[in-house]
């Protein structure tokens, strides 16, 4: 595996073709043919596609509680695929973003329960202190590879691991006595919450407010929160990072070329750490946002749930720019959240959406695919032979 | 030279076209090549040569075109449909797999299998004995291609086309990787093929070679058959003229120049390579302001393993550098490079650029760090582009647009790119590594006239080269380098080039 | 003691067998050329067919073999992806793990009114134990060798991959493609024949490597069933260096560290040294780490490695 991160689909010049294809146009293209397949693969199951996607779309924007639910869903997903992204772009293929998010969980859950400080500052502190410890986790297997050569896939795998079982030895460690069958630690203390007016709204002031204001009524049903805002500050702080900085000229050429980065003088073991450390940082971030903002506690856990492999394809999606991904993520938010009702009202299962996300990856993996397809309708256009 | 001419058409290749996209690499080409005959086709890099032959082998496929092969009309689908009409070819980067022995390179798409299926590679390496017997090739047949010096690897690569029972053999640059005596070895290996039959097409760019050993020769030039002519009948500079298509002067002005101060100065350096072995065994040399000395030596004597030293790009067992009387024996890279050193890296797209950044961000690899195109962490995007503006407009880059990727650049442009960026850090001591190495002569011109300037100017500057003719046309001193030790150091003038050779591969007077 | 020892040394066998043999399917693809990521996602469509068509049939076996073939299929959308139409590898390989659970489950809860878990194999429907019997219960030898016969197949298929890879013609092409395929092509090899073969029968190990929990490990498939497998059994390939025989070992040490801490789990062992199950569960990982400091270091790929191979690039 030694040329393993790309950054972003290419631009490919087919011949015959003379206009190169927009990459955003090859993006949406794949996602358009990923929903296809999937709708082939219900049909051919015995379902109607129309009505599964019909039910995503109503399922995401006809109330604003869905909505909401589906910013909820994404939020994460947005930051760990920034986690990844932001790898890829140093040339490192980031899968331990799953890890890293379990470490931001831990760190919140903790520091959450345990801490007694007033609620912004509860709040900082969390965060920064969840981010470090994930940066750290990340940087550790930057290092690992920059010191020994160690692969980072394989590092990271292991360290994914060992956060998951960690996970669960802090909530065997820290019960809380009531939930005794799915064991998970005391919930964080209201002053550590970054819920939208998470008291607030179930007060008698604030549900007399809500009766008047039934779109936000709806919204304060769900534990929507800071999250998202945190999101899309991270997404403008890589953006810029990477752009603008001297720091991210020197871990995109790093990535893009080691060699040619290491004859300019730049400190390419240096580069790979730092790059893991942001990564596992961003991570952290996100798993931080989904304690204290969604879930409040940490539940032991037979498999990790998923969050830094999502990303993965998120980030893939939104080729890896920090703006594609906050698209992508929403786009994954829907599909998840929307796509959980496929199986209530229409009995089709819910794992079409994983094949639909899997198809779509599929498509983004091979532009060669869809731009010969390109060609082809053109040529057929301009009838020449 | 063996005129064998006689009046069997072995290859006939009629109005050969080829585009890739939009690039006509190859327009309407006429190639027509006679029994026993050595043919050259010589051209500059990139006009077109490799190109036509690829598709005789069936790597590519005309765009239009015919080709024939003893007479018969064939459609070169596959390597196979030509190796089955007895065409060979030895490529210029060496098609062996490194872990794999010489024999398994050989057989490889031709196994010997005694038991369907499985490999019999005793037989194998008793065929390979053989064989390279009956041509006079000596091979080892159980050494793995790792460990094999390039002279035998392309034996190797002439005797798997023989094993395939190839009659006309394609030779796509052959001498780009061997020393002079090794050069006159091939000759006599072509002469020896022509008289057991074979016909021998020999791609090349190497005046001299041609004369040496060519009957004829077709010339092409940007894609277009110039002409062919029996090469007896022409001159080295005609035959250049024609490549180029105007008069070709094969010298530089180099104005007489008081030799300065020593920027450069290596005492005893010890380095390794990568798998450890001493590449490098104590070399001493100095290089002063105003002349440029030269580095001549057969590829893989330690040139390599030295310059990475030098530029800290490569850890040094022993012996010290001095830039200005700095040591930076062991420092970073970025560390030399404030000492007054610039490089121009041996393998531009490797080392030299980032070809994915732009024009304007290739600039500044080296100096990003530093006002003004940086600030406190934050690159400062205006001194960044007029920075690049400038620089292009200076050395003529092109096409002259900052913002376009490097790796569409060509490589002559490429290579300005990277001279630009080393010569307007006004170092002390310029490093040129192989400068030339793929450029068409205009693009060399330019090279060697950017070198000379560096000199002029009283600046200090290090040439290394594989080919000698550079060498001894721009150089003031020249020092041989051979398995890791300057075995000679000559003034240029009166430099004879035959003692060079003789150097070069270890023999004649050691300092 | 000696059972405890006999304990560890017979888990050890039977958790290494699915790494082994997706291991080994991995090699071969990369030893190609051809990145093959979602041996995990292959893994889990060969666990669910071989539960679910193990069911249906009542046999075993008729199960392994459609788990390998639903491997392959996987395998061979892959290699169309990557070989024909020149995809990056690594994005190919995780729409794979995406692909393969979601069909997995997908057709779980069609074939079977709406679960996510196949119903369970009776104990003679599952991969039979040839040694069953031959040795007293309980005995030393008893605890190591009575396995299924999946153990005996992934252990015989590393001989016969390391024949193939490196002494019939097929192998010779297939490790030419991966160190340089134009070589492979000068020579007039079809290059993406060689690589659809190689990728396809990773795809088929991959499959049976999935069958063999789920149809002998355990008796049936669940959605947590393969949850990481596929990725050691990739760590374990660059961990043996892209050889067979070193992914092997690695596959064993895998397993070894798996069987150890069932070991340390068993409650009579508890009674004595009592380390808290989660904390055993982390001791396979942090080995592999230290292990890859310590002893491994720089892994070189085959140096074509997951760059798709482009006839007509100059």
């Amino acid at each position: 595996m030694s040329s393993v991160a790309q950054n972003g689909p290419d631009l490919q010049d087919v011949g015959g073709v003379r206009r190169k294809i927009h990459p955003l146009t090859l993006t949406l293209l794949s996602v358009l043919f990923g929903l296809v397949i999937g709708g082939i693969v219900l049909a051919l199951a015995g379902y109607d596609p129309f009505a599964a996607y019909w039910i995503i779309l109503q399922g995401t924007f006809s109330r604003p509680k869905y909505l909401a639910y589906t910013i909820i869903y994404a939020t994460p997903l947005i930051l760990t695929a920034l986690s990844v992204s932001f790898a890829f772009k140093t040339g490192l293929f980031n899968i331990g973003a799953e890890g890293q998010f379990i470490i931001g969980t831990i760190v919140a859950a903790v520091l959450g329960f345990y801490l007694k400080l007033p609620p912004i500052i509860h709040v900082l502190v969390c965060i920064v202190a969840g981010m470090a410890a994930a940066g750290l986790w990340g940087g550790l297997a930057g290092y690992l590879k920059a010191r020994f050569g160690v692969h980072e896939v394989i590092s990271t795998i292991m360290l994914n691991w060992i956060a998951l079982y960690l996970n669960n030895y802090v909530v065997t460690v820290i019960k809380n006595a009531r939930h005794l069958t799915n064991p998970t630690t005391p919930p964080i203390q209201p002053s550590a919450s970054i819920e939208f007016f998470s008291s607030w709204k179930d007060t008698a002031p604030g549900q007399s407010w809500r009766a008047l204001h039934p779109f936000w009524d709806d919204v304060f049903r769900t534990p929507l929160n800071l999250g998202i805002v945190l999101a899309v500050l991270a997404a403008v702080a890589i953006w810029y990072i990477l752009k603008r900085t001297t720091l991210g000229y020197q871990l995109r050429a790093v990535g893009f070329n080691r060699f040619a980065a290491e004859y300019g003088g730049i400190n390419v073991k240096r580069g790979m750490f730092i790059s893991m450390a942001i990564g596992g940082a961003l991570a952290g971030l996100a798993g931080v946002g989904h304690i204290l903002g969604w879930t409040k506690y940490i539940a032991s856990l037979a498999a990790s749930e998923g969050y830094g492999f999502n990303g993965l394809a998120v980030a893939l999606i939104g080729s890896s720019n920090p703006f594609g991904c906050i698209l992508a993520g929403l786009l994954f938010g829907m599909l998840s959240y929307g796509g959980s009702k496929i199986q209530n009202e229409l009995g089709a299962p819910t794992e079409i959406i994983n094949i639909v996300i899997g198809a779509i990856v599929f498509f983004i993996a091979m532009p060669k695919l869809i731009t010969l397809m390109i060609s082809r309708f053109r040529r057929g256009e301009k009838d020449v032979h | 030279m063996a005129n064998v001419q006689r009046d069997d058409i072995v290859v006939e290749m009629h109005r050969i076209t080829k585009k890739f996209g939009s690039f006509l690499a190859n327009d309407q080409i006429d190639l027509t090549v006679h029994k026993g005959e050595v043919h050259a086709l010589l051209g500059e890099n990139g006009a077109g040569k490799t190109t036509l032959m690829n598709q005789l082998y069936g790597l590519y496929q005309p765009t239009s075109g015919e080709i024939r092969v003893k007479g018969q009309t064939v459609h070169m689908t596959a390597s196979s449909v030509a190796i089955s009409h007895g065409i060979g070819m030895v490529h210029q980067h060496f098609m062996l797999v490194q872990p794999f022995t010489v024999a398994e390179n050989i057989i490889l798409g031709r196994e010997t299998c005694s038991i369907p299926g499985v490999l019999d590679l005793r037989r194998a390496e008793r065929d390979v004995d053989e064989l390279s017997q009956r041509y006079g090739l000596a091979v080892s047949p159980r050494v793995t291609i790792r460990d094999i010096t390039v002279g035998m690897q392309q034996r190797v690569e002439i005797l798997k086309a023989l094993y395939r029972g190839a009659d006309i053999l394609i030779l796509d640059e052959p001498t780009a990787v061997l020393t002079p005596q090794e050069v006159e070895e091939l000759v006599g290996i072509v002469r020896n093929l022509t008289t057991e039959g074979k016909t021998v097409i020999i791609i090349t760019h190497k005046l001299r070679e041609i004369k040496a050993v060519a009957d004829n020769c077709t010339i092409i030039r940007r894609g277009k058959r110039i002409g062919t002519v029996k090469v007896g009948d022409v001159s080295e500079h005609e035959l250049a003229a024609m490549m180029v298509g105007r008069e070709v002067s094969f010298s530089v002005a180099k104005p007489e120049q008081v030799r300065g101060g020593c920027v450069l100065e290596i005492e005893d350096l010890v380095v390794k390579d990568n798998r450890g072995l001493p590449a490098v065994k104590g070399i001493s040399l100095s290089v002063n302001r105003g002349e440029i000395v030269g580095i001549a030596g057969v590829d893989g004597n330690g040139q390599r393993e030295l310059v990475e030293a030098i530029t800290g790009l490569r850890h040094a067992e022993g012996g010290s550098i001095r830039v200005n009387g700095l040591d930076v024996t062991n420092r970073a890279p970025r560390v030399v490079l404030d000492a007054g050193l610039a490089y121009i890296p041996e393998d531009r797209q490797r080392r030299g650029l980032v070809l994915e950044y732009t024009v304007a961000e290739n600039f500044i690899l080296e100096n990003y760090a530093k006002k003004p195109f940086s600030r406190r962490g934050v690159l400062n995007r205006e001194a960044i582009r007029s920075n690049a503006k400038d620089l292009i407009r200076r050395f003529d880059v092109r096409p002259p647009d900052e913002t376009h990727e490097a790796g569409s650049l060509s490589g002559g442009n490429q290579q300005k790119v990277i001279i630009a960026r080393e010569v307007s850090n006004d170092p002390d001591i310029l490093i040129a590594s192989q400068p030339t190495r793929g450029l068409d002569v205009g693009a060399i011109e330019y090279v060697h006239h950017s070198l000379v300037e560096q000199r002029n100017r009283n600046k200090a500057v290090l040439l290394v080269s594989l080919e000698l003719d550079e060498i001894m046309n721009l150089a003031d001193r020249i020092a041989v380098i051979f398995e890791g030790r300057i075995v000679g150091i000559l003034d240029a003038k009166g430099a004879d080039e035959k003692a060079l050779g003789l150097m070069m591969a270890g023999g004649g007077n050691r300092e | 003691m000696f059972t405890s020892v006999a304990f560890i040394i017979g888990t050890t066998l039977m958790y290494s067998t699915p790494l082994i043999f997706t291991a080994l399917g991995g090699t071969i693809s990369e030893n190609s050329g051809v990145i093959n990521l979602g041996l995990e996602g292959m893994m889990t469509m060969g666990a669910f067919m071989g539960a679910a068509i193990g069911y249906l049939s009542g046999n075993a076996w008729i199960g392994f073999i459609a788990a390998g073939l639903a491997g392959m299929a996987l395998s061979l959308l892959h290699g169309l992806a990557c070989i024909t139409f020149k995809a990056n590898q690594t994005v190919a390989g995780i729409a794979m793990n995406f692909i393969g659970p979601g069909l997995a489950l997908f057709l779980s809860r069609i074939l079977f009114k709406g679960g996510t878990e196949t119903p369970p194999l009776s104990l003679d429907a599952k991969i039979p134990r040839p040694l069953n019997g031959l040795f007293p219960q309980n005995s030393f030898l008893d605890n190591v060798l009575n396995q299924y016969w999946t153990v005996f197949i992934a252990f015989a298929l590393v001989f016969v991959v390391w024949f193939l890879l490196y002494r019939t013609r097929l192998g010779l092409r297939v490790r030419a493609c991966g160190e340089h395929p134009r070589a492979a092509d000068t020579l007039g090899i079809n290059v993406a024949l060689v690589q659809f073969t190689a990728v396809s029968i990773s795809g088929l190990l991959a499959g049976f490597g999935g069958a063999a929990m789920s149809v002998a490990v355990v008796a049936n498939f669940r959605p947590t069933l393969i949850s990481g497998q596929g990725f050691i059994a990739l760590a374990a390939m660059i961990f043996g260096k892209w050889k067979p025989q070193g992914a092997m070992w690695a596959c064993l040490l895998f397993g070894g560290a798996q069987g150890l801490v069932i070991f340390l789990g068993r409650s009579d062992i508890q009674a004595v040294l009592p380390i808290p199950s989660e904390i055993l569960s982390m001791i396979p990982f942090v080995l592999t780490l230290i292990i890859l400091v310590t002893f491994v270091g720089k892994a070189v790929a085959p140096t074509a490695d997951g760059i798709p191979y482009d006839k007509e690039t100059e």
